[in-house]
């Protein structure tokens, strides 16, 4: 392992985003005038959704270059990726139900955003437990960078059915690139910022853990190898 | 040319095989039946309501049909490690996964008449006045649905508990097709101009065609060893 940036530091520096994240959704940001306290789930709901959706690029990506490179440690990123990922798009759809309740009245509703959510949710699940059950372990990896590569082609698929659908915008217009119009207190900007980079350095140290414990199951698989040749002989 | 006559071959080895034995037709068949069947009881659709529902019904009946018959069509290739055999054959990848694919279109095909033959007996439902545009929009769902589930058929084949693992990585893919495929059956029942519907027969024949081509390039990672 690289030397670079110690994983002591990386986990302060990720502690202490996420505590300086919490000052700034219950602290530092107003309280939104018509929805109240129960707003403030808003903050850890969009940085878990753009995480989900890039967690799932990421497992892509490193699908794709373990596909092209065969280096073991690309697997293992779009592994943990995948892993981390799914944690993050449970917590959206967690969350979401939980400040829809009091605002929509409803818990669910098959939204423009919430359906492709959901969808990415289940591409997630089968991703992960194709990866437990494949039989063959050497082959899981190769297989798993198959399915994400079917997945990610299919989220487009899933953007565009469900636009054409029309379905009933029911959810709150992107705030990402909802421009002037999108209401945001700009005080609420930094913290909406602020949480999602302390989602960022979480997913990275996570997915940091992720790829040390694959590297060294694998040097403990080669080692028991090394030791059952060596007293068989 | 070379690769069109292994398609070829690959494609009449299946049908052959399943002459011999008829036990992927059968029972995908059966299985849509029962399916269509029990939803009778279920809601008891009638008149106007039949036409709301049938699209969505028959649509589920195809999906579970159709991963009945892929599920078969690698588990049989396994039983006598059928498919190292062909793994070993100097042939495109690819195109062992095209004549896989064309023979489950075509089992699809005919468990799907099967099927709609059925439910117009059943329901009262005549579908002769749409027959042309249902027939167009139901191909081209059908063959974006297959060429996800072959290809996906092929991975869960190296799985345990493969019947569970087909579904669970299928259907959240070939969810834009199920949606387009009841969508653009709906209309082409009720009687709409096509107009209204042929975006989402478009959509259909955008799918299947990248799902093809993108499972073309990907089989031969499927079958490395």
């Amino acid at each position: 392992m690289k030397k670079t940036f110690p994983q002591t530091v990386h986990l302060a520096v990720t502690l202490a985003a996420l505590l300086v994240s919490l000052y700034f959704i219950f602290l530092y940001a107003p309280q939104e005038s018509t929805m109240g306290e129960v707003q403030r789930i808003f903050y850890i709901h969009v940085s878990s959704g753009n995480m989900a959706f890039l967690a799932y690029f990421l497992t892509f990506f490193g699908s794709f270059v373990y596909l092209w490179k065969r280096n073991e440690s690309a697997d293992d990123f779009a592994y943990g990726s995948a892993e981390v990922g799914f944690i993050f798009c449970t917590c959206v759809l967690i969350t979401g139900p939980l400040w829809a309740k009091p605002v929509w009245g409803i818990w669910w509703t098959w939204d423009e955003r919430l359906t492709p959510t959901f969808f990415l949710w289940l591409l997630f699940v089968g991703y992960l437990m194709l990866r437990s059950y494949v039989i063959a372990p050497g082959r899981a990896a190769l297989l798993a960078a198959v399915v994400s590569t079917l997945g990610v082609v299919d989220v487009v698929f899933d953007f565009w059915v469900i636009r054409m659908k029309s379905y009933r915008g029911q959810h709150p217009a992107a705030v990402m690139g909802g421009g002037e119009n999108s209401g945001l207190d700009p005080r609420m900007w930094v913290a909406v910022f602020v949480t999602f980079v302390a989602c960022l350095l979480l997913f990275s140290y996570l997915v940091r853990q992720y790829m040390r414990v694959a590297a060294l199951r694998r040097q403990v698989a080669r080692l028991r190898q090394l030791r059952d040749s060596s007293s068989g002989a | 040319m070379h690769t069109l006559r292994i398609i070829a071959a690959i494609f009449e080895k299946d049908l052959r095989v399943e002459w011999r034995h008829r036990e992927t037709l059968a029972s995908m068949c059966v299985f849509g039946l029962l399916v269509i069947f029990l939803f009778n009881f279920a809601f008891e659709p009638a008149g106007e309501e039949s036409l709301r529902l049938l699209p969505g019904l028959l649509w589920i009946a195809f999906a579970f049909a159709g991963v009945l018959g892929f599920n078969r069509s690698f588990a049989s290739e396994r039983e006598n490690a059928a498919l190292e055999g062909m793994r070993l054959a100097p042939v495109d990848a690819g195109a062992i996964y095209i004549g896989k694919m064309l023979a489950n279109l075509f089992f699809m095909a005919i468990a799907e008449a099967v099927m709609v033959f059925a439910a117009s007996l059943w329901y009262n439902f005549s579908f002769i006045p749409a027959l042309g545009w249902f027939t167009l929009s139901t191909f081209f769902c059908t063959l974006g649905y297959v060429a996800v589930g072959t290809i996906f058929a092929a991975i869960a084949a190296n799985t345990r508990m493969r019947e569970v693992m087909l579904p669970v990585l299928q259907f959240p893919v070939a969810i834009p097709i199920f949606i387009a495929g009841v969508e653009a059956s709906t209309g082409a029942l009720k009687g709409d101009p096509p107009g209204d519907y042929a975006s989402w027969i478009k959509l259909a024949a955008g799918f299947s065609v990248i799902f093809v081509v993108l499972s073309y390039l990907l089989f031969e990672f499927v079958l490395e060893e």
